[in-house]
């Protein structure tokens, strides 16, 4: 293998170096002229980060290839700056067993893109009545460390205190999809005063928050790990708080749209703005992003749903819920956190790449930039512009709320253990 | 340049009227079984001072009513949609009555055939008459006036406006437009 | 005005013109031949998803007393889970030249999805998508109250009117509500609050909990349509209780001013929300809401129609 140099790039945003990338390593970091390699990348103004790690993608495979497959869900993801996703278990078949997961992990391998991490079902089918097996997913050859009926809530609260407890004989994380479902039956979009107006059946924030209040008490309880996906109100944010602030061993996640979109896109009833858990109030807003700058909120998470055109050209009613986030996830973080103060880019690093890795248990992912170190590096220009074409798009699927923003940042290089997967922000 | 020319002022436009009206009697052999219907706006205000007319002359009281062609109308698509105005009938309806339309000026005829197919869904009156303040020409349909007040010849260019006291605060006909 | 999709999107002087349009068409009504040629050539579809004979029944009148061709598209056993069905029919639609559609769907904003597609060019009229508006039936009693209680001319102002039942699921009350504040009456809507809207409180309208105190100082009631089903979802604990705190009786009757009426969109459910001898009283005007629905609809299509189209 060439070894390749990074010219004269600023890691986390910091002094320029050479970096040089050797056999799937960082072989050396130097002063900025003096790297040596075969194959030379001009950095200048560009800045490098730990490649990102999504802890929440729907990969669609198997079962709904004609959403997205796991070669154009790696493709979407090595544009977006990832070097690993972890697959949501909501596929057909569900992952709820050792053989599908371990399926999903080698056509991951095959692929060759990011890494691919297999997210394994809490439950049978997400059907909540009864627990997968855990265990033999979390020993497959996939090495399961989270588990997630996402989609669906875990509601029964003895199932949940089992999984949370079972869960810690191999280290592993229950990520939790807080909705009650009695409090949002055939809900639509936020409850308050505009689903009143639309005559839109209202998800209550309180159907969230009364599912992360009893989570976070039951891990308390059984001394378990819980990990909350896709935060989306000021008042779970609240409940996180409380509980971090009490030592309960619990982790936040919040997607892009949650950061920048507010509910009063629905007003349109595109049902591009369709999304679980649905878009909320600007203080919402506010409030996660806050959460993401103080720590309260750890992670980024893209919650990547990709659904075919014909899901999503029809009615609100009859629409899919779910965004592309993939390939817009960092621009969304730039334009909501790091240019407006919020974050440094050493703490996007934490919150895109080594929370999520850490989280995730994957061990060689959001590694820092060091001599000896995996080279998963994302490196991109925070002073580009583009407007967000759908038709551009890697994924399979169109469904993004950003077409014809204009949004800062583009990825340009990226290096998943070693291997250029994207040069100049087109596939390598 | 433009020019606009008064060409029938306060009292042509009454001495117009009162020879209708004797014409109207006349023809009809007294004043019995009329109804006058002038076709909004101002054809309204037209029938109803030749029903003064007539009651001056005659000493009876000629029923008068309106007739709004808004909905009989063939260039509806052709323009932004119009409001309706309104349609006043008696309540014993049309059926053998000699009804005498007014309008205010008389041009392409379109006018004239949107308010006999108005009529014909009302009822079946004995005759029906049309009275105009002014005839411009330029007919465009086989339909011709039975009382003229004016015979004005104009150019396509030009155009004709009647004013009344009642809508426009004096009486007077003005030709606008179309000169050299 | 390209489409008529919402209550909310009428200024006063909007309304108005439809109501005082909708009473010169009465007229027609009432003579010997009731056809006018207005809208010879032009097509109106009546897509239906959910089953409404009534409303579909008037449009139909509506449409054909001014000479429009009616194209009757019961799209019925249209499930949700064939949502495309909408495009799909729109596109067919289309393809057959229709100058407008009147849609009736059981989602909230499918009118508003139909009229911002590319799938159709048409005119769209909402004729009750989901529980969010019903404007046509707004504008027909908004008509009604004119002709008893405002002498059948201009706005409301002044008077007050009281809409009672289930304001959470009714589209009915969503578009009487911003129709008749648009026009200048004073709205309470009155329902136990299971029944009413989260943030109704931000609605231009006062809310109560207790009929009796309400109708006193009301011109005009309008009792909505219970459904007994709703009881399964807990938000009233029986069909008894309901209409013992909430139904139009004939003790409640007399609570009402003299000149007071009363109003009911229909169907009614006799016994619940409005009792049998209430409904007949002098002072129901629920029979002549129907005839007015002609009016008024024609009213819709002839200002949709009844001009070239405007360029937007």
């Amino acid at each position: 293998m060439s070894s390749q140099v990074l010219k004269s790039v600023h890691p986390f945003g910091e002094e320029a170096v050479d970096i040089v990338i050797d056999d799937g390593l960082i072989v050396a970091i130097v002063a900025p002229g003096s790297g040596v390699g075969d194959v030379i990348f001009e950095c200048a103004d560009l800045i490098a980060l730990p490649g990102f790690v999504d802890l929440h993608t729907h990969l669609r495979e198997p079962g709904r290839e004609d959403a997205e497959t796991i070669l154009t869900g790696s493709q979407a993801a090595a544009l977006g700056g990832f070097t690993c996703v972890h697959a949501m278990a909501n596929t057909s078949p569900v992952a709820d067993t050792a053989g599908v997961v371990e399926q999903v992990w080698r056509r991951g391998i095959e692929t060759g893109l990011v890494n691919i991490r297999p997210v394994g079902a809490v439950t049978v089918g997400l059907a909540g009545k009864q627990l997968a097996e855990l265990g033999a997913m979390a020993q497959s050859a996939a090495l399961v460390r989270v588990f997630s009926d996402d989609g669906k809530c875990v509601h029964d609260p003895l199932l949940m205190r089992r999984a949370l407890e079972y869960v810690k004989a191999f280290d592993g994380v229950v990520a939790q999809h807080a909705q009650d479902p009695r409090l949002t039956e055939d809900a639509q979009m936020n409850e308050g005063v505009l689903s009143g107006q639309l005559g839109l059946a209202g998800w209550p924030a309180v159907a969230e928050e009364s599912i992360i209040a009893r989570d976070v008490l039951l891990a308390k309880h059984v001394g378990s790990r819980l990990h909350v996906c896709h935060l989306s109100t000021a008042g779970s944010v609240d409940v996180i708080r409380w509980a971090k602030a009490r030592g309960i061993n619990v982790t936040a996640e919040v997607a892009p749209h949650h950061l920048l979109l507010t509910e009063d896109l629905v007003a349109s009833y595109d049902p591009m703005y369709k999304v679980n858990p649905p878009l909320r109030r600007l203080d919402d807003v506010t409030a996660l992003r806050q959460a993401v700058a103080d720590g309260t909120v750890d992670i980024i998470a893209t919650d990547h749903a990709p659904h075919p055109h014909e899901d999503k050209d029809c009615e609100w009613a009859a629409a899919a819920m779910g965004m592309l986030g993939l390939e817009t996830a960092f621009s969304i973080a730039l334009l909501t956190l790091v240019e407006p103060g919020l974050l440094t880019w050493r703490e996007l690093a934490d919150r895109m790449s080594i929370a999520p890795a850490k989280i995730g248990r994957v061990s060689d992912q959001g590694r820092d930039l060091a001599v000896g170190e995996p080279a998963n590096i994302t490196v991109v220009n925070p002073r580009a512009r583009t407007v967000v074409d759908p038709t551009r798009m890697a994924s399979k699927s169109r469904n993004t709320p950003y077409a014809g923003m204009e949004l800062p940042g583009q990825v340009m290089h990226v290096f998943y253990s070693g291997r250029c997967t994207v040069r100049d922000g087109e596939l390598a | 340049m433009d020019s606009d020319r008064v060409v029938l002022d306060e009292a042509d436009i009454a001495r117009a009227i009162r020879r209708i009206a004797h014409e109207i009697v006349e023809k009809a052999k007294g004043p019995e079984d009329l109804l006058l219907l002038g076709i909004p706006t101002r054809g309204v205000f037209l029938a109803q001072r030749i029903a003064d007319a007539i009651t001056t002359i005659e000493g009876v009281q000629v029923p008068c009513g309106a007739l709004d062609i808004t909905l009989y109308r063939d260039d509806l698509r052709l323009r932004t949609v119009r409001a309706l105005e309104s349609t006043l009938i008696p309540t014993s309806g049309i059926d053998g009555l000699t009804i005498v339309l007014v309008d205010d000026v008389l041009f392409s005829g379109r006018t004239i055939r949107a308010a006999l197919d108005a009529l014909n869904d009302l009822g079946r009156p004995a005759a029906v008459r049309l009275a105009v303040l002014v005839d411009r020409g330029h007919r465009e349909l086989p339909i011709r006036p039975d009382y003229v007040g004016k015979n004005l010849p104009t150019s396509l260019a030009e155009n004709v406006r009647v004013l009344l006291a009642e809508v426009d605060g004096a009486d007077s006909i003005e030709i606008i437009g179309g000169g050299t | 005005m390209q489409h008529l999709l919402s209550a909310a999107d009428l200024s006063t002087e909007e309304a108005v013109l439809i109501l005082d349009t909708a009473a010169q068409l009465a007229e027609v009504t009432d003579r010997s031949v009731k056809k006018l040629p207005t809208l010879r050539g032009r097509t109106v579809v009546n897509l239906f998803f959910e089953d409404s004979t009534r409303t579909r029944i008037s449009f139909e009148v509506a449409a054909k007393r001014l000479s429009a061709d009616v194209i009757n598209f019961a799209a019925k056993g249209s499930s949700l889970s064939k949502g495309e069905s909408l495009k799909d029919t729109a596109l067919t639609l289309e393809a057959m030249g229709a100058d407008a559609v009147v849609i009736r769907h059981g989602a909230s904003g499918a009118p508003h999805r139909l009229a911002a597609s590319s799938w159709t060019g048409c005119s769209v009229i909402n004729a009750g998508d989901g529980t969010h508006e019903h404007p046509t039936q707004a504008l027909l009693d908004a008509y009604t109250i004119r002709r008893h209680l405002a002498g059948g001319t201009g706005d409301l102002s002044g008077l007050s009117v009281a809409i009672v039942g289930d304001i959470l699921h009714s589209r009915v009350a969503r578009s009487n509500v911003l129709l008749l504040k648009t026009l200048g009456a004073s709205v309470t809507v009155v329902a136990p609050p299971t029944l009413l809207p989260y943030g109704v409180d931000s609605w231009p309208c006062s809310v109560s909990y207790d009929i009796d105190s309400v109708l006193p100082q009301v011109d005009a009631v309008m009792m909505l349509r219970v459904q007994a089903e709703r009881m399964q979802a807990a938000f009233f604990p029986s069909a008894l209780e309901y209409s013992r705190l909430y139904g139009l009786d004939s003790d409640r009757f007399t609570l009402l001013p003299d000149h007071a009426i009363v109003l009911h969109p229909g169907p009614m459910n006799r016994g619940m929300e409005i009792s049998a001898d209430v409904a007949d009283e002098t002072r129901s005007v629920i029979v002549e809401q129907v005839a007015n629905g002609v009016s008024v609809r024609m009213a819709v299509l002839y200002l949709l129609l009844g001009g070239m189209a405007e360029v937007e």
